[in-house]
């Protein structure tokens, strides 16, 4: 590549003060990024305990320790943090924080002091949050579902629906930050369809986050109105609709799924071409394919409804709209698997989580068919089968996703590798793990028991027993890379400008990147993915 | 022009890149607040069309000329607003000052006739969940007012949140620390947000005020 973009000798961001201020006050993207990584982090490890009791107590038929007040407040509170406060910002706050404006050649986003500020707002929510489940915890599942949630519940709904509808915003402003950063600071040559297919994603993403939070925001605002004020829109009794709650609450829920999961496919094309050492196949068709996600999320949300009262019809179009959405799903499936044709595929620790995020997803995306369709809707609803389908989907491929992202740029992050089989083992653990967690449940669902109760007839006991023993695994696997990875900061392998081999600007500076990311900007005079690499000094073969 | 516009930051090259990102940045806020409303609007559309008899004898209940009077004084401080905002981008002081005092002193106006009418409707009953009995029979009806006080109430606070933003323009513009026509670009900002604040009202009068009439 061109020399413009050449190494430079000033001092990374990590060095660029050392105080906490320099940290909680910064407004490089890249330490805000950092900032996010470590309050998600612990985030993760809350929900991840609320996960790991309930896979205890469901060991038995006639539950382990807990009362059934207490399995409901656990359930909600796993639900509540896993979804807002990790799976949301998981992917687009950190990794998209740190590389959006590196990818495009830019300096910084193009609102350094509202990202700073999302960041803040993000925390003050974590506070009502983490206050919620310390004074008592709710017991409403993460859905909040009115009119329980507004008249009968004797949780604390109102910290936590205050918390949630704050954490809003922080999504909102980091949605508004990168559609306008990749809108307007695009380095000189770099054309939209020149960008990495994780710019295009990171960008469909935004657009959700920004139109469908609004709508979350407003859901919630009744829940309090009604709660607070007795204003009744839910509650039949003061003349609400109850049916109204769920619409609007997947109105943005649904599209919550695509803010979830489109990033894990940002990532996913990422760690394809850099492994397979292959342009991505079909560029435009995967970066349309986010678009078209993006939009289409919008227009299914009824499939959560087909037995809450919705019409024939209206559930007929929600169905096959729901359908319809599996195919660019489906193309991106298609396109990274024909990456790999005549590539140079190499299994780092990366490329596992990417192969398992494959596995994970086709089995998750198949099985959202079964419930996308409404006679078999009916049957499944409500049972294990909806809790397989959407972990499958959301932890095993957007986690997944989010571990191979990590170990990915993670020495571009810090400046150190990782110990590489340690990375390995944990990628196979994950995925087996996931597998003997989840397999067990879609049974489960198709047996038909019911999800959020702690008791159960004792015919369920070996697969609740098995699905406990995946669990166990995969809490030691998801509790490995906090280790190696800490341990690698400090005695890691120093990493290079371009470990991986991999295209992209973020790969053309040095690693830990200096504080202004390049030092004039880039002219941009290639396409994405240029493989194989000229001048690289990675040794590779021709291709034959 | 370029050179008439406020220092760059850093991670701009030029000023009118600068420029174009912030004009960006408000118009995808708008279209995030629009939702907001959406939510709203959408769920009085469909009671519109569900319960019309209920929607109907709600709808009758509320005060059509004071709303009128409200919309009316709204749609003038939208003028003001738009004249402060040329006035503004052709430096002209004195005209931005005056429109810009002028903007506000309508949008309080339209606050006041606003808390008048909850006041007035507080009294007949109106609020559903306190004050005297609610006098209609349709349940529908308690959602419509449920969703009115909810809806007007939101619109009032974005409207509150503009009064502050161009009352802070004028104390800024008095103190001189709103330099014209080189800050132009701030009041545009502030008048758009009005002006979208402004549009909201105009699809809430009639969903609220006329089509069930
Ligand atoms: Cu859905």
């Amino acid at each position: 590549m061109t020399a413009e973009a050449k190494a430079l000798p000033s001092k990374s961001y990590l060095e660029d003060g050392y105080t906490l201020s320099s940290w909680f006050f910064s407004t490089d993207h890249k330490r805000i990024a950092i900032l996010y990584f470590v309050s998600i982090t612990l985030f993760f490890f809350v929900g991840g305990a609320a996960a790991t009791l309930i896979r205890l107590e469901l060991l038995s038929p006639t539950g382990l320790f807990l009362s059934n007040d207490a399995y409901n407040r656990l359930f909600t509170i796993h639900g509540v943090v896993m979804v807002w406060f990790f799976l949301i910002p998981s992917i687009p706050n950190t990794f998209g924080n740190f590389l959006i404006p590196i990818m495009i050649g830019a300096k910084d986003l193009a609102f350094p002091k509202l990202n700073l500020a999302s960041w803040w707002i993000f925390v003050l929510a974590g506070c009502f949050v983490i206050a919620a489940l310390l004074i008592g915890g709710v017991d409403t599942g993460w859905t909040f579902y009115a009119p329980f949630s507004t008249m009968f519940s004797n949780g604390y709904v109102v910290p936590a629906v205050i918390g949630v509808f704050i954490a809003g915003f922080s999504t909102i402003l980091t949605g508004l930050n990168f559609i306008v950063t990749i809108h307007k600071l695009r380095a000189p040559g770099m054309t939209w369809f020149r960008l990495p297919l994780f710019v295009w994603a990171i960008y469909a993403t935004s657009l959700v986050m920004v139109l469908a939070t609004p709508v979350l925001a407003t859901t919630l605002m009744l829940i309090f109105a009604e709660r607070v004020l007795g204003l009744g829109f839910f509650d039949p009794k003061l003349g609400g609709d109850p049916v109204l709650y769920q619409h609007l609450f997947w109105f943005y829920s649904h599209p919550a799924v695509y803010i979830m999961v489109l990033p894990a496919m940002a990532v996913m094309s990422e760690l394809m071409s850099a492994f397979c050492k292959r342009r991505v196949f079909g560029y435009k068709v995967v970066a349309y394919s986010s678009l078209a996600i993006a939009g289409l999320g919008f227009l299914v949300w009824g499939h959560h409804m087909f037995v809450a009262g919705e019409s024939v019809y209206a559930g007929l179009v929600f169905s096959l709209l729901s359908f319809s959405i599996a195919v660019p799903s489906a193309i991106k499936v298609f396109n990274w698997t024909a990456t790999m044709r005549k590539g140079y595929v190499s299994l780092d620790a990366p490329m596992l989580f990417a192969l398992g995020f494959i596995g994970l997803f086709v089995i998750g995306g198949l099985s959202g068919l079964f419930v996308a369709a409404t006679g078999l809707d009916v049957h499944l609803t409500r049972t294990y089968f909806v809790i397989a389908h959407f972990h499958f989907i959301m932890v095993g491929g957007t986690v997944s996703c989010y571990f191979g992202a990590l170990h990915f740029w993670w020495p571009k992050m810090t400046g150190r590798m990782y110990p590489e089989m340690l990375g390995r083992g944990t990628a196979l653990m994950i995925f087996f793990g996931f597998i003997l967690t989840f397999m067990p449940q879609f049974i489960l669902g198709w047996l038909g028991m019911p999800r959020r109760y702690h008791l159960y007839p004792p015919e369920f006991q070996v697969l609740n027993v098995l699905s406990s023993a995946g669990a166990s695994i995969l809490a030691v696997a998801y509790t490995l890379p906090l280790i190696y990875l800490g341990w690698s900061l400090f005695y890691g392998k120093r990493a290079g400008a371009n470990p991986w081999g991999a295209a992209g600007l973020e790969w053309l500076i040095p690693s830990p990147p200096p504080r202004e990311n390049f030092e004039t900007v880039p002219v941009v005079t290639w396409e994405a993915y240029p493989y194989p690499l000229k001048p690289q000094p990675v040794e590779r073969k021709e291709t034959p | 022009m370029s050179d008439a516009l406020p220092a760059v930051h850093e991670q701009y090259q030029v000023a009118t890149q600068q420029l174009a990102a912030d004009r960006l940045g408000l118009w995808v806020f708008l279209a995030s607040e629009a939702m907001l409303f959406g939510a709203v609007f959408f769920s009085l559309a469909v009671y519109h069309y569900i319960h019309p008899a209920a929607m109907h004898a709600a709808t009758d209940q509320l005060d059509l000329s004071m709303g009128a009077v409200g919309t009316a004084v709204l749609l003038s401080s939208s003028t003001t607003m738009a004249l402060a905002v040329k006035a503004a981008g052709e430096g002209r002081r004195w005209e931005t000052l005056v429109a810009l005092i002028g903007t506000v002193v309508l949008g309080l106006a339209f606050e006041a006739i606003k808390v008048h009418d909850w006041f007035d409707e507080f009294g007949k009953g109106l609020y559903p969940p306190a004050g005297p009995p609610f006098p209609l029979p349709q349940p529908a009806a308690r959602l419509f007012f449920h969703l009115y006080f909810v809806s007007t109430g939101l619109h009032a606070v974005h409207l509150a949140v503009g009064i502050l933003l161009v009352a802070g323009l004028v104390i800024m513009q008095v103190s001189g620390r709103l330099t014209l026509p080189e800050r132009m670009v701030t009041v545009e900002m502030v008048g758009l947000y009005w002006q979208f604040v402004d549009i909201v009202w105009i699809f809430l009068y009639p969903t609220l005020y006329l089509v069930s009439r």
